[in-house]
């Protein structure tokens, strides 16, 4: 298993141990927090939604794309779900490899195709009282964007 | 350049040769094909005609419809184009022959969403041989003067029309959509294809934005909605969504899936608006 979620806090100390291997000679991790502001907004809360079964076997792929690019040898990802409050960690990302430069880029295309191709939803709460999906909201107003736009948008 | 409304045009003036019937009035699902095919232009368009022969005009299957009578001379589906396109000479006319029964409401979206106002038409492109499919496509104010012309000619044939003047095509988003019904063995299989369509039960779970707007995480339906493009469109008209379908990825029993997929009953349908993990 290389994607999973999980409806409390993110244990990364045993996460970490799962990439342990003596073959290994470093290891590479990212962490998402829940911000204080989004696009000018005054974030007090986060919502994570997932559709869980379609989301899991996406990540299962992501990790295992992953893994036959660059020569690491074990990645996993989890992603937290439900109410979180700010300074939160949302997702995390562990790769463990022979040498450093491949588990970088490893973790970081991991990240970057979990953000975009899982079927994960954010609502933010607003200082303002006020709450929105993220990438949704705006673009029920302008519905020129597109999933493809998002991403390069997100990837600038 | 200002963009003139549409109205809608059903051509059921064919003399129906090889059916040896009127195929307007041959019934499908219960309803007439001039029926259910001016119900489907009524959902989208604020007017819709069908287009008849002067001898027509008190037919029981065509009278309680509006009419357009052919004003022009010469009979086939110019003159009907011709004659709507006399009578309401501000408007772009979608024009659909009401011997195709498998036009869904996605092709009538697709077609309309992808209109070039600026050509003298624009079409679907036939599944089949790839050339214009005329009778299922939206004729512009500005084909009126050239359509004359090519009458006056000797022409009568709209698809070499459109193939001379470049009319844009577009795919249909269903390769069987346009498939048209001329002899009595095509009615029956016709029949027979869109009564297994006709209605399934459907599972539809909602997340995030989806879930909010509909009012409930799930539930199962009757839907006679052969395709995921045809069941958001139900759905978006009856829970008023405010994503267009460009904007989402749809899923069936948990795999992505196209928009085109020909559903089964019991399968399961995710929509999936913009995703923002991380």
């Amino acid at each position: 298993m290389s994607f999973r979620f999980t409806q409390t806090a993110i244990d990364t100390e045993s996460a970490r141990r799962e990439l342990q291997d003596l073959g290994s000679g470093g290891y590479v991790s990212f962490e998402g927090w829940v911000r204080d502001q989004n696009e000018g907004q005054e974030v007090t809360r986060l919502e994570y939604e997932a559709f869980q079964e379609l989301a899991v076997k996406e990540g299962d792929r992501v990790v295992a794309e992953a893994l036959r690019r660059f020569p690491v040898k074990h990645a996993l990802c989890i992603h937290r779900v439900g109410s979180l409050d700010l300074g939160d960690m949302a997702v995390w990302v562990g790769v463990s490899s022979a040498h450093r430069g491949e588990a970088f880029d490893a973790c970081r295309y991991i990240i970057d195709e979990v953000k975009h191709r899982l079927p994960i939803w954010k609502k933010e709460h607003y200082r303002s009282g006020n709450s929105g999906w993220v990438n949704c909201e705006r673009c029920a107003v302008e519905p020129q964007h597109s999933h493809a736009e998002h991403r390069q948008r997100a990837a600038k | 350049m200002t963009l003139q409304p549409i109205y809608g045009l059903i051509l059921a003036g064919g003399a129906s040769k090889r059916m040896q019937r009127d195929k307007a009035a041959l019934k499908i699902q219960g309803k007439t094909q001039l029926d259910r095919a001016f119900e489907l232009l009524s959902r989208y368009l604020q007017r819709v005609f069908v287009s008849v022969r002067a001898d027509q005009t008190s037919d029981p299957t065509r009278a309680h419809l509006p009419l357009i009578v052919d004003s022009v001379e010469g009979a086939g589906p110019i003159a009907g184009i011709r004659s709507a396109l006399a009578a309401h000479p501000e408007v772009a006319w979608l024009v659909l022959a009401c011997d195709l029964p498998f036009v869904s409401d996605a092709a009538i979206e697709e077609l309309l969403r992808r209109r070039d106002p600026s050509a003298l038409a624009t079409a679907y492109k036939s599944a089949h041989d790839g050339l214009p499919e005329p009778l299922c496509a939206i004729w512009e104010p500005a084909a009126a003067p050239p359509l004359a012309e090519y009458q006056a000619a000797g022409g009568h044939c709209p698809r070499k029309f459109l193939i001379r003047h470049g009319a844009p095509l577009i795919d249909p988003p269903d390769p069987r959509a346009l498939d048209n019904v001329n002899t009595p063995e095509e009615y029956s299989q016709a029949v027979a294809a869109l009564e297994t369509l006709a209605p399934m039960q459907l599972k539809i779970q909602y997340y995030a934005l989806m879930r909010e707007q509909a009012g409930r995480s799930e539930e199962t339906l009757e839907t006679a909605a052969a395709t995921p493009a045809d069941l958001y469109s139900e759905l978006a008209a009856r829970y008023g969504f405010t994503l267009s379908r460009e904007q989402l990825k749809v899923a069936v029993n948990s795999e992505f899936s196209d928009w085109s997929r020909k559903l089964a009953a019991n399968d399961a349908v995710v929509f999936i608006p913009p995703v923002a993990g991380g």
